[in-house]
Formats: structure tokens, C-alpha cells, sequence
């Protein structure tokens, strides 16, 4: 029993530590996140549009007009006003939209798959080019491929990214016709497939129908791989960099001397150790992606949230708008926690 | 310092000096052998370069446009490249894109300059206070930073600039409260090494203030770091602006800005290719610059993290 009992609070220390640990994380994502919706609400309230008129119309009565300005509970006291407004993004109610009258939170969701097919092809072509192009750049330091590394990150750092759409439309669409146009289908192939997840690629596969998974795979291309020559341009600088502290420690020359191969020296032993800070950097630029997407969807013609902000800024649909920025507020917070969280499983140091 | 002049000494020398005589001397010498590690770097100083160019561009601007940006020719509109006395050609509305891309520079060097002035001060303010305060201000103040960190970017202009109106002062707005956060974090951890520096300590036995510590002695150590920053972010700002011109909310037409620019050209894309695509390339090589400048003036003012 004595035993037993010692046992239990051997583990019960570090348990506890982990306890506030996370709790102190949850605090701070909490308070974050009520800083976000906080800021989102300000915005609403200053937006030169009235939300009555909006609803009523300009040839309302005037008690009408007094019924929904109560109804909308804009007589409370701001305080009480955002307190409403917390209870409603907590339910997941952001109000209807007053273009088409439907609630933003199914828009959203409707919208919101579109963008993540986009971002997660991007990310993933970053991944698959970026770390090998980081890694070589930084083993042959200096070196031509040194060179073009840092010649593909500049450009990527500094074009801008709605131009570089427009010419890669111009040149793959419009001159050679390589590729689909914008949009997310040709109108042949739209509506065959039903919707389960919302990804037209995932959902044509899902179907087995192959030629609208080539019809799809031929309008995505183009702009993943433009997306992915952003998240390229980050993951590899920072692979570089990263890379480049591993190789000059000193466990790299003792593995040398050891007479390992020079790709053992890089791949098992540095690369290994750079591993848990490129979940970060991946993280990173997915959430860079998610939003960064928005000029990319607009030159694409892309049904995503993007667009659908966009859209809904240009006609003053300040409910779908803020509802947008709230969800990809929330997703851009969340990613970073994950990311977070991932650091803390994979590097022993931290346990 | 007078007799240091009258010594027959070549400035050169006087810059290069191991012992300076004064303060100013001292930073002077210090400038002047940033300049010379700055001027080895040649990306470094063909960004410079290109950025001079662009001032002067701006500056000369009624000289330089071989016509009136506004003045619409709808007889002559979009003429190709290289046409007779539209050497860019002319966009929809008859209008000469050279002439307008040289009036563009002055709305990109505008904004850059305004967010550039709003932002890292904003951020210095906030950061040095922050940090030399402690505490529960320094609580209060990095959680408000952490939330604008939070938001992404983009979205966050987008959506202050509908709060606002679009416009070209709102997007400096958006773009400046969107900017400053990083700033503020830099500013706050140079302040922390400072802050327990025995010279503070020493200046505080004299009696000074807060202020007075904050303003004359951490302000100036924390510049450096502040002016790398500011140039290298400097492209993402352009690009930045450009978006939002591009999604018609930043310049309003007629303004010769360089993404609103693209967006008149987007509709003509596929047949008149050139009507978008030369704003682009002003708007990639300005950036371009930035970058390069900004990697140069890491590795001077800044060695310890600068590009290996």
C-alpha cells in the first residue's frame, strides 16, 4: 500500500505540472481569442452602415425601425452588446447574411472547404520542395544551388502574389492551354459528383469519376503551385537557416569522424534534429496559406472564404464579413497552438 | 574637434579612427564603416541603387512622364509596347502606362513612408514601455500585441479597411495596425537586456525619470534592430498595398497606383497582356529592392542573426 501510495505521487508531481502547464496555454488562447472577437466586434460597430437600415429598409416606419434597432439589442450598453455577441459565436450563430439571407455560418461552411483544398495542396508542394531545396542549400553552402535557393526565395519574397496568378494564367491558361482556367470546374463537369466533403478532388475520387478528378486536378494545378512557391520560398530559407546551425555543432563533426557517410551525417543525424523546428515553420505557412489565399481566390475565380470576404466587404455584407474573419481568425489561432503542442511532443527537451 | 580639422588629417582617416575624440565622432566613425561593409555587399547596394532611382523618379515625375497620367485618349486606347510615343504602351482608357507607372512611385513611396513613420513607432512606444515597466503593464500590453498577432494580416486590413472606407489613407491605417506588433516584440526584448544594464542604473541614481530613461537611453539602442526590420518589411508592405489596391480598396481610379493598375488591366489579360503586367513588374522590382537592401543592412547593423 505504502508503496502504491508513494508511486502515485511520484507521478502526481509531474502531472501536475503539465496540468498548468496546459491550463496557463488554454488561458492565454482564451484570452486571445476574446481579444480577436472583441476586436471584430469594434469593427462592427464602426462600419459606416446601419444594421437596421440595412434589415427594414429605408421606407420603414419609424416604429419598425425602433422595433428591430431593440430586437437587434442595439439600445443595450456596448458591454452587454458584446456579451450578446459572444454567446452567438459561441453557438455558432454570426447572423444572416444580407445578401442572400442565409445564415454566414452555412456559407462558411460551405465556402470554407474549397480554400483548404487549395492551401493544403500548396503546403504540401512547399514541404516536398522546400525542405530537400533547404537542406542541399545549406550542405552546399555558397554553391550555385546555394545561389538559386536564395534566388527562388527572394522572387517568392517580393512578387506580388495576385500578379504572379494573373501571368501564370496568362502564359499555362491563355497562350499554351495547359491547364483549366479559374473557377473549380469547367461547366460541363459541375454538379456530377455530389458534395460529401466539399473537395471536389477528395469528392470525385470518393465518386469514381475520373474525368472530373481531371477536369478538378487541371483548374487546381495552377494556383496550388503558386501557393506552394510562397509556402516554398519560407519552408526552404528557413530549412537553410536551420540546417545550417545543425551542421556546424560538434556531434556533426564527431558522426564525420566516426566515418559515417556524408548523407547519414545529413539526414539521420542533422536532419533529424531540425525536424521539430520545421513542424513550426509548416504550421507556419499552412496558416499563412489559409489566409493568405485571398488575393489568389479572387484572380482564380476560387469559391473560397477568400472570395467569399471579399465578395461580401465589396456589397457592405458586414455579418458575413465579420463572421469570415472570426473563422479564419480562429483557425490562424488554433494552428499556431497546434504547432505549439507539436513542439512539446517531439522535442524531449521539453519534457 | 576644431583641432582635429586643422591637423592635416583626410576625413578618411578621421572616420577610421580607433579612439574618437567625441561623441559624435564616435558615431559618425561608426556609420561610416557600416557604409564601407554595406558597400561590399553589392545585392545590398543595386537595391539601394534601384531605390534611388525610384526617389528620384518620384521626385522628377512631371519631367520624366512623356504625358499626362489622367488624360484619357480613347481613339489611342490600348496601344502595345513600344507604340509611337507610348513607349509601355496605353491602357483602356487611352492613358500612357509609362506616364502613369512614374506617378505610381510617388503613391508607393507615399505609403511607404506613412506606414513606415506610423508603424515602429507605434510598436518602439508600446515595446520600450512594455519592457521597461514590467510587471502588469508589460501583461497587459503584450497580450494586446499577442491578439493582433494573432489575426492574419490580410484579413485584418481587409477587414479595418471596410470599417474605414476605402481609400488610400485608410489602407496606411489597415496596414499600419496590422504592422506594428513585431515591432513592439523587438523593441520589448532590447529593452529587457537594457534595462538591467549598469549604466540605467547609474542614470537612475541621477535622478532621472522614466521618460527620460526611456526616450534618451533605450530608444536609441533599439533602432538599429527597428531599421532592419522596417526595411525588410518594407516590400511586404508594398505588397500589401498594391493588394488591396488591387482588390479596390486602397487608391480609388483614376490614381495611377500600381495594384489598382493591375486590376484595370486583369480584364484584358489574355489579349492585352502588357497593360497588367507592366505595374507588376514596377511593384516586384521595388519590393526586390527592399529585400535586398534590408538582407544588406542585417548583416551590418545587426551581425548576430544576420544571413550566415
Amino acid at each position: 500500500m505504502a508503496v502504491s501510495n508513494t508511486n502515485a505521487e511520484r507521478r502526481r508531481a509531474p502531472l501536475s505540472s503539465w496540468v498548468k502547464q496546459t491550463f496557463l496555454t488554454l488561458g492565454s488562447v482564451a484570452v486571445t481569442m476574446l481579444g480577436l472577437l472583441f476586436v471584430t466586434f469594434i469593427i462592427g460597430r464602426v462600419m459606416p452602415i446601419d444594421p437596421v437600415l440595412a434589415i427594414v429598409g429605408e421606407r420603414a416606419s419609424q416604429s419598425t425601425y425602433d422595433a428591430v434597432y431593440q430586437q437587434l439589442g442595439l439600445d443595450k450598453p456596448l458591454l452587454v452588446q458584446f456579451l450578446y455577441y459572444l454567446w452567438d459565436v459561441c453557438r455558432g450563430d454570426f447572423g444572416m447574411s444580407l445578401l442572400n439571407a442565409r445564415p454566414v455560418a452555412e456559407d462558411i461552411a460551405r465556402v470554407f472547404p474549397a480554400t483548404m483544398e487549395l492551401a493544403t495542396i500548396g503546403v504540401f508542394i512547399g514541404i516536398v520542395l522546400g525542405v530537400p531545396l533547404g537542406v542541399v542549400a545549406a550542405v552546399n553552402r555558397g554553391s550555385w544551388i546555394d545561389q538559386i535557393a536564395r534566388v527562388v526565395a527572394l522572387v517568392g519574397y517580393s512578387m506580388p502574389i495576385f500578379w504572379l496568378g494573373l501571368m501564370g494564367l496568362l502564359v499555362f491558361y491563355g497562350v499554351l492551354g495547359w491547364v483549366g482556367g479559374p473557377g473549380r470546374l469547367d461547366i460541363f463537369y459541375e454538379d456530377i459528383v455530389p458534395a460529401r466533403t466539399g473537395m471536389i478532388l477528395l469528392d470525385s475520387a470518393l465518386a469514381g469519376e475520373w474525368s472530373v478528378f481531371r477536369n478538378a486536378f487541371s483548374h487546381i494545378v495552377l494556383p496550388a503551385s503558386l501557393l506552394g512557391y510562397y509556402s516554398l520560398a519560407y519552408i526552404s530559407r528557413m530549412t537553410r537557416s536551420f540546417m545550417l546551425e545543425q551542421l556546424t555543432a560538434e556531434y556533426v563533426t564527431t558522426a564525420r569522424v566516426k566515418g559515417l557517410s556524408e548523407r547519414a551525417v545529413i539526414w539521420r543525424h542533422a536532419f533529424k534534429n531540425i525536424r521539430v523546428q520545421l513542424i513550426t515553420v509548416i504550421a507556419l505557412s499552412y496558416a499563412n496559406l489559409l489566409e493568405g489565399s485571398v488575393l489568389t481566390e479572387i484572380i482564380f475565380s476560387w469559391p473560397g472564404i477568400g472570395s467569399y470576404i471579399t465578395t461580401a466587404l465589396l456589397s457592405a455584407d458586414m455579418n458575413a464579413v465579420l463572421g469570415g474573419t472570426v473563422v479564419v481568425g480562429l483557425i490562424f489561432i488554433c494552428l499556431n497552438i497546434l504547432s505549439d503542442l507539436l513542439y512539446r511532443v517531439f522535442d524531449p527537451r521539453s519534457k | 574637434m576644431s583641432n582635429i580639422t586643422s591637423h592635416d588629417q583626410s576625413w578618411r582617416a578621421w572616420l577610421m579612427t580607433d579612439a574618437p575624440t567625441s561623441r559624435r565622432h564616435a558615431r559618425l566613425a561608426n556609420l561610416y564603416q557600416g557604409w564601407l561593409t554595406l558597400r561590399g555587399n553589392s545585392m545590398a547596394m543595386f537595391g539601394l541603387g534601384i531605390l534611388l532611382a525610384l526617389l528620384l523618379i518620384a521626385l522628377f515625375a512631371p519631367l520624366l512622364s512623356p504625358h499626362d497620367p489622367f488624360t484619357q485618349s480613347l481613339s489611342n486606347r490600348l496601344q502595345p509596347l513600344g507604340s509611337e510615343g507610348h513607349l509601355l504602351g496605353t491602357d483602356s482608357l487611352g492613358r500612357d502606362i509609362l506616364s502613369r507607372l512614374i506617378y505610381g512611385s510617388r503613391i508607393t513611396l507615399y505609403i511607404v513612408a506613412l506606414v513606415a513613420l506610423i508603424a515602429p513607432v507605434a510598436g518602439l512606444l508600446v515595446g520600450t514601455v512594455a519592457g521597461y515597466a514590467g510587471g502588469w503593464t508589460d501583461t497587459i500590453l503584450m497580450r494586446i500585441t499577442d491578439i493582433f498577432l494573432a489575426f492574419p494580416r490580410l484579413v485584418l486590413a481587409l477587414a479595418f479597411v471596410a470599417a474605414l472606407g476605402a481609400g488610400i489613407e485608410n489602407a496606411v491605417l489597415a496596414i499600419s495596425l496590422t504592422a506594428w506588433p513585431p515591432y513592439a516584440r523587438i523593441a520589448r526584448a532590447e529593452t529587457l537586456t537594457i534595462r538591467s544594464a549598469d549604466y540605467i542604473s547609474a542614470i537612475r541614481l541621477q535622478g532621472a525619470g522614466a521618460l527620460r530613461i526611456i526616450t534618451k537611453h533605450i530608444w536609441p539602442l533599439c533602432i538599429s534592430s527597428l531599421i532592419v526590420r522596417v526595411t525588410l518589411d518594407m516590400a511586404g508592405i508594398i505588397l500589401a498595398a498594391a493588394g488591396l489596391g488591387f482588390l479596390g480598396l486602397g487608391a480609388q481610379p483614376p490614381s495611377p497606383e500600381w495594384g489598382a493598375m493591375i486590376s484595370e488591366g486583369r480584364r484584358f489579360i489574355l489579349d492585352h497582356w502588357w497593360v497588367a503586367t507592366v505595374p507588376g513588374l514596377a511593384i516586384f522590382t521595388v519590393s526586390l529592392a527592399f529585400n535586398l537592401l534590408g538582407d544588406g543592412l542585417r548583416d551590418v547593423l545587426d551581425p548576430k542573426d544576420g544571413s550566415q
